[in-house]
C-alpha cells in the first residue's frame, strides 16, 4: 500500500496472490522422498464470508463445481474466529489434482470480486510415525509455511524449521517467522 | 484478472483533501504572520516549543495513550482469542501486527496509537469485551486496524500543529504584552505588535480546531469503510456501534472526565451531550456511520456483470 493511499485513508482491500500454490505438487514429492511425508489427499481453503447475496451465490457455485466430479463431497464448516473452510478430498497421489481444486475456488471467489476475504489454504501431511504436517499458503503475502501441529495446542516447531530448509527451494517460504500463525483444529490435518 | 468490489468514496477524498489543503495553509499563514508582526528573536524559539511538542506527543503516542488509559500490552498466551483475531485480521490485510493492550475499565471503547504501523498498539477495554460478540469484536478491530494502517497519529498530530504553535503563540504574546509594556523604551508599538500576534494565534487557534475536528471524523467514516471492507461484514460493525454509542449515552457521567483527552483516538466518543456538535465532535453521529456502512453492504451484495451465471439461480 502506498504512503499516499494511507494519508488520504483510502486503503484498498488487499487482493489474493494465487501464483505459488501450483509449486506444490513438486514439493509434495520432496516432502515424501525427503522427510518421509506423505500427502493425506485433504485440502482446505479458507475464507471469510462476505454479506449479502452475491457471495452465497458464489459459494454455492464453487461446491457445486468442486461436487461435480466423482470424489467424495466438498465439506463446509465455520471456525470459532468465524472464517469458512471448505474441504476437499482427492487420492493422496494426485497433489495437482488436489491444487485444482483450491485453485479452482480462489479464482471462482476472486471472479465475483471476493479475492481480498481469502485468508489462507491448508494441504496436510503425514509420516509413518503419525506426526501430522500442514503446508499453509497465506494468500496475501503469497507464501507458505509449515504447521506442525502437537497435541494440546502445541507445535513442533523442530520439525516446521526443517520443513522450512527442506522446502527453501522449491516453495517461497514466509520469512517473517511471527506470520507463521497455528491454525488449530484446521479442518483437514 | 482479480476483480474488486471496492469503490472509491472520491467525495470523502475530496473533502478531506480539502480539509488537509486548509490546515497546511494555516499554518503556512500563521507562521508567516507571526513573522511579520512578532520581533524576529521571540517568534521562532516558541513555534520549535510548539512543534516539538507535537513531536514528543507523536512520538510516544503508544506509551502516553496506554499510561492515560492505565492499560497494558498483553501477550498472546494471557489473551488468545484477541490475538488469533488479530493474527487473522492483519495476513488478511497485509500488515504488520501491532501489540495488543488491554484496559482494565468498564467503559466500552477501543481505541488504536502509535507512531508508525511497526510501533503501533491496538488497546480495547474490557467493558468493550464484555458487551460485544466476537463478530463485533472483530468488526471494531479493523477499524482500529484501518486507523493504524492510514497512519492516523501521525495525520491528526501534523493537523493540530498548527493549533498547538497557536496555542502557544497565545501564551507567549500574553507574557509578552505584559511584560512588553513596563521596562520597554517604546513601549507602545512592541504592546500593539504583541496584541495583534495574541489576536492572530487566537483566529488561527479556533480555525484549527474547527479543521482538526472536520478531519478527524472524516478519518473515522474511511477507518469504518476500510474496516468494514476487510471483515466483509458491515453489519458486525454497524451493530457494534450501536451497541457501544447506546451504552455510552447510558452510562452516568462518573468516569468519563477522566477519558476526556483521549476522545480523538477512540471508536466512539465518550462524551454525551449534542452542544455543537456537529462542529466540534470528533467522531461522526452514528447516523452517518450506518449510512455509510449500509452503503458498502450494498457493494458487497450486488452481483457482478449484473447477475450470477449459474443454472439454478431464477430471475
Amino acid at each position: 500500500m502506498s504512503f499516499w493511499q494511507s494519508i488520504m485513508g483510502r486503503r484498498k482491500p488487499v487482493q489474493a496472490n494465487l501464483d505459488a500454490l501450483f509449486g506444490l505438487p513438486g514439493a509434495a514429492i520432496t516432502l515424501q522422498t525427503a522427510a518421509g511425508f506423505n500427502a493425506t489427499g485433504v485440502g482446505s481453503v479458507c475464507y471469510r464470508e462476505a454479506e449479502g447475496a452475491a457471495f452465497a451465490q458464489t459459494q454455492a457455485d464453487v461446491v457445486s463445481l468442486l461436487n461435480a466430479d466423482e470424489g467424495p463431497d466438498v465439506e463446509r464448516s465455520v471456525d470459532e474466529y468465524g472464517y469458512t473452510w471448505l474441504v476437499t478430498r482427492q487420492d493422496p497421489s494426485d497433489m495437482s489434482g488436489l491444487v485444482t481444486d483450491l485453485h479452482a475456488v480462489n479464482t471462482t471467489l476472486e471472479a465475483q470480486g471476493f479475492g481480498p476475504g481469502l485468508l489462507c489454504s491448508l494441504v496436510g501431511f503425514t509420516d509413518a510415525s503419525g506426526r501430522r504436517l500442514g503446508l499453509v499458503y497465506l494468500y496475501k503475502q503469497g507464501t507458505f509455511y509449515p504447521f506442525a501441529p502437537l497435541d494440546g495446542q502445541r507445535r513442533d516447531n523442530v520439525l516446521e524449521i526443517q520443513i522450512r530448509d527442506l522446502l527453501a527451494k522449491e516453495l517461497p517460504i514466509e520469512p517473517q517467522l511471527q506470520r507463521w500463525m497455528p491454525v488449530w483444529g484446521a479442518p483437514g490435518l | 484478472m482479480s476483480r474488486t468490489r471496492f469503490i472509491k468514496d472520491s467525495g470523502l477524498t475530496a473533502r478531506m483533501t480539502l480539509v488537509m489543503f486548509l490546515l497546511g495553509a494555516l499554518f503556512v499563514a500563521l507562521v508567516v504572520a507571526v513573522m511579520y508582526v512578532l520581533p524576529p528573536q521571540y517568534a521562532p524559539i516558541i513555534g520549535v516549543i510548539g512543534l516539538g511538542i507535537a513531536w514528543f506527543q507523536w512520538y510516544n503516542s503508544d506509551t502516553i495513550a496506554l499510561k492515560a488509559m492505565r492499560a497494558r500490552v498483553v501477550t498472546p498466551e494471557e489473551a488468545p482469542e484477541l490475538h488469533g483475531m488479530i493474527d487473522r485480521l492483519c495476513a488478511m490485510a497485509d500488515m504488520p501486527k501491532p501489540r495488543v493492550g488491554i484496559s482494565y475499565t468498564d467503559l466500552p471503547n477501543a481505541f488504536a496509537t502509535g507512531r508508525s504501523p511497526n510501533r503501533s498498539v491496538v488497546c480495547v477495554t474490557t467493558g468493550i469485551l464484555d458487551r460485544l460478540t466476537a463478530e463485533e469484536l472483530e468488526g471494531v478491530l479493523a477499524h482500529e486496524l484501518s486507523h493504524v494502517a492510514h497512519r492516523d497519529v501521525l495525520v491528526m498530530t501534523l493537523a493540530s500543529s498548527a493549533g498547538i504553535v497557536a496555542g502557544m503563540l497565545t501564551r507567549g504574546a500574553q507574557y509578552g504584552a505584559i511584560f512588553g509594556r513596563r521596562g520597554n523604551d517604546n513601549n507602545g508599538a512592541g504592546a500593539v505588535g504583541f496584541l495583534i500576534a495574541l489576536v492572530i494565534s487566537l483566529i488561527v487557534y479556533a480555525v484549527s480546531f474547527l479543521l482538526t475536528r472536520l478531519l478527524s471524523r472524516y478519518r473515522e467514516l474511511s477507518a469504518d469503510r476500510a474496516g468494514a471492507y476487510l471483515t466483509q461484514k458491515p453489519s458486525a460493525l454497524a451493530s457494534a456501534l450501536t451497541k457501544i454509542t447506546g451504552e455510552i449515552a447510558a452510562i452516568p457521567n462518573r468516569d468519563l472526565r477522566a477519558s476526556q483527552s483521549m476522545n480523538a483516538f477512540f471508536i466512539a466518543p465518550a462524551i454525551s451531550g449534542a452542544t455543537m456538535q456537529t462542529l466540534t465532535s470528533t467522531h461522526p453521529s452514528l447516523e452517518q456511520r450506518l449510512e455509510q456502512l449500509a452503503k458498502v453492504a450494498a457493494d458487497l451484495g450486488r452481483p457482478l456483470d449484473g447477475g450470477f451465471p449459474s443454472p439454478g439461480f431464477d430471475r
